[in-house]
């Protein structure tokens, strides 16, 4: 009986060890030579997999960056400035500094600022219903808000707020990885600079109907009127197709163009609240239109 | 014939009620409207290019837009009046387009055009002629595909045509523009299938034509001879048995190959529909351009059910309005029959070429189940005239997973929508289906030109 369990025994461990052996002897003669920088790059890397950079996932973009001669080109939105000059020193290249930049939502459509005029009962994105009609409201390039952005953000950094159905940015979680910008049907959000101290302008509609139209849809449009393109010292606002247009590289944060613009439809973000005295200028300029 | 031993197409399809309201009702003209507008683009292909600029006076079936391309068609003013303005003026699906906004004053028709009511059948001998005939009064396929009719009937090089179909099915519940038309311009009708026959140099044409229509069937039967070229099947109702791959098998039994390449041609049919046989003959024998169409106006809630021969380019508004205008408790028009086509998202719209019915919805009807999850029941593969797992496909959407979704033939699918009306859980498969069908010909596409 004790025999019949030692020579299992030991039968059951020189197969282990005779396998070992094999194993072993495979493995070094197919090892695959792996760069050890490939892993101490994607450790720099921020894992998120987000595609930003155009490669599939992290690791590839390690990959990418190991066999280029230079970063330029390479990269990563998510990890900034900082995650790039570490991966510049462990690769002994120059890193190529980028601004930072953030998702911006181009509408300003809220429920009060343009009103239903359809009822959408059909699948609840926005994919969907833009390939169905032109959604609820009168305006056919506004946000539909029903969320596509917010269920593609890998970061949990844009969300539909309950009241104005409109996509809300979170400042702090943003990466400006881009993945709302290409999920949104109707192209309104855009990745700007985010600007010294976040200060940003922006002009917050993408409606290219004609002045009437625009506004008879929303009361926050651009109706195209061209003030801002006037006022602008600095040529950064372009119009074109009855829609005005902010160039952010361009653009100086002097705010002039939101003291003009009529409809209100020019945003600005993080600035400090204005004097009451330059409230009381903000009036002049459209009386002085109306006397005009 | 029994229903039983019909022809008709082998796999899937529904039966839906058909609720043909306005079968009865004879075809009227819709007055014109103060201004009509009327869309660059109301086809398949090219927007046609202006030649006319605003303020300029139009005579009704004057040519205001040329075609510009192969595939593309001429569009003609269908009233008399003034150009006020150019304007993007919103269509079916709420996106704006370019129209010529056009304020009638009168109804003086274009010189050379014939507005007789006497049958004309002498048919011109030379194919060509007829081709230009028929292009250049802006025929287009009136079954809702509105592809230029002119490119049809012109047989590309390599491919030979043996038959031509003409579809007098009408398959979609509610709708009546076919079937009246069959009844009230039967001969015109014909006449107009023996010009395309002659385009194409064939010696037969096949009417489909579904058995809930007796008397259309008996009707033309008694206007043909023993030994016409032109025959007429009656066809088991079901539906899609209008949509051309279906008519094509059950007309013929041959198949056509795959989309997005395959076409009637394939397999040696031309398929036209009847209201676009009787355009051809208005075209070659009256030199009347397409600037009006039969389009029926229905609904359960509707006073007047009615079919109304419409002027291209007036507001859906005014052809509700004359069937006795819109019911309180409207909760949809649709734009075209209620299987294919698409809920209005505003009324202003005008008609175009491809304008077939409006129908109008009770909220309590129109309003969409929620949608529940899948029980893998079955229903739609089964229902599924092309043979595809919807339930699949449009999971596979859903998750994004296009190429698997490709591999799976999402092209083939022809957007009947039977699966989203079969299905016990009221899932939207056909919204997902068609949204991941567009990326994937896009992505297609793209590999092509690389």
């Amino acid at each position: 009986m004790s025999m019949t369990l030692l020579f299992t025994i030991l039968t059951l461990c020189l197969i282990g060890i005779f396998a070992a052996i094999i194993l072993y002897i495979i493995a070094q003669k197919f090892k695959v030579e792996e760069d050890p920088r490939i892993d101490a790059v994607e450790e720099v890397l921020p894992s998120a997999n987000c595609g930003a950079c155009g490669y599939p996932g992290c690791r590839a973009f390690a990959e990418a960056c190991i066999k280029a001669d230079s970063l330029e080109g390479l990269f990563c939105v998510p990890g900034g400035n900082e995650c790039m000059a570490q991966v510049a020193h462990l690769l002994g290249h120059e890193a190529v500094a980028q601004d930072p930049k953030i998702a911006v939502v181009r509408c300003n459509g809220t429920v009060e600022n343009r009103a239903h005029v359809t009822q959408y009962d059909g699948v609840k994105t926005c994919a969907i219903c833009a390939q169905t009609y032109s959604g609820e409201t009168a305006c056919a390039y506004g946000c539909l808000g029903l969320g596509d952005c917010e269920t593609v953000c890998p970061f949990d950094a844009i969300h539909i707020d309950v009241k104005t159905q409109l996509p809300v940015v979170d400042e702090d979680k943003c990466t400006a990885c881009g993945k709302c910008v290409t999920a949104c049907p109707k192209q309104i959000i855009e990745l700007r600079k985010r600007g010294p101290k976040g200060r940003r302008v922006w002009i917050s509609c993408i409606n290219h109907d004609k002045g009437g139209a625009a506004r008879k849809a929303c009361q926050a449009a651009c109706i195209g009127c061209g003030k801002c393109v006037k006022e602008c010292p600095f040529d950064a606002i372009v119009l074109e197709n009855n829609l005005a247009y902010i160039d952010f590289e361009k653009c100086k944060l002097c705010r002039k163009c939101v003291a003009v613009c009529p409809t209100g439809a020019i945003h600005e973000i993080h600035f400090p609240p204005r004097p009451v005295k330059s409230q009381e200028t903000t009036g002049g300029p459209s009386t002085a239109v109306s006397e005009g | 014939m029994t229903q039983h031993t019909m022809k008709s197409f082998p796999m899937g399809g529904i039966h839906p009620q058909d609720h043909k309201l306005s079968a009865d009702q004879a075809i009227t003209s819709l007055p014109v409207t103060e201004t009509v507008s009327v869309f660059f683009s109301q086809h398949i292909g090219a927007p046609a290019t202006p030649l006319i600029k605003p303020g300029d006076q139009v005579k009704t079936g004057q040519l205001i837009a040329e075609s510009a391309g192969f595939i593309s068609a001429n569009i003609h003013s269908p009233v008399t009046g003034t150009v006020v303005k150019f304007e993007e003026v919103m269509d079916a699906s709420g996106y704006k387009k370019t129209a010529a906004v056009i304020k009638v004053a009168d109804d003086e028709w274009e010189d050379g055009i014939d507005l007789t009511p006497d049958l004309k059948t002498d048919i011109p001998a030379d194919p060509d002629l007829i081709r230009q005939k028929v292009q250049k009064a802006g025929i287009v396929g009136l079954g809702g595909a509105t592809f230029p009719t002119h490119v049809k009937l012109g047989v590309p090089s390599g491919k030979a045509a043996e038959v031509l179909l003409v579809n007098g099915v009408e398959c979609e519940p509610y709708l009546t523009a076919d079937h009246r038309l069959m009844l009230e311009k039967g001969r015109e009708i014909l006449v107009g299938i023996r010009i395309a026959l002659a385009a194409l140099g064939l010696k037969k044409a096949i009417i489909g034509i579904e058995n809930n229509k007796p008397d259309a069937i008996k009707y033309l039967q008694s206007l043909l001879t023993g030994e016409d070229p032109i025959s007429i099947q009656a066809l088991k109702v079901r539906y899609p048995q209008g949509g051309e791959r279906q008519l094509v098998k059950a007309l013929t039994g041959r198949e056509i190959p795959p989309p997005p390449r395959g076409l009637p041609i394939d397999v040696g049919a031309v398929v036209l529909n009847v209201a676009t046989c009787k355009a051809i003959y208005d075209a070659v024998q009256k030199n009347k351009p397409l600037i009006e169409r039969v389009i029926t106006v229905t609904g359960c809630s509707i006073q007047k059910p009615s079919n109304f021969l419409a002027r291209i380019g007036v507001p859906i508004q005014s052809l509700i309005d004359a069937a006795g205008g819109l019911p309180e408790q409207t909760g949809k028009v649709i734009s075209g029959g209620p299987m294919m086509g698409k809920s209005l998202a505003s009324l202003d719209c005008p008609v175009t070429k491809g304008t077939g019915g409006i129908v109008v919805f009770d909220a309590e009807v129109a309003r969409r189940q929620d949608m529940m999850d899948c029980i893998r029941c079955g229903k739609c593969v089964s229902v599924c005239p092309l043979g595809l797992e919807p339930y699949l496909l449009a999971a596979l959407v859903e998750r994004n997973m296009l190429d698997r979704a490709e591999a799976e033939k999402i092209t083939n699918c022809c957007e009947c929508a039977c699966c989203t009306y079969t299905c016990p859980s009221s899932r939207s498969l056909l919204d997902y289906i068609r949204l991941g069908k567009t990326a994937v010909l896009k992505a297609m596409r793209e590999r092509q030109q690389k």
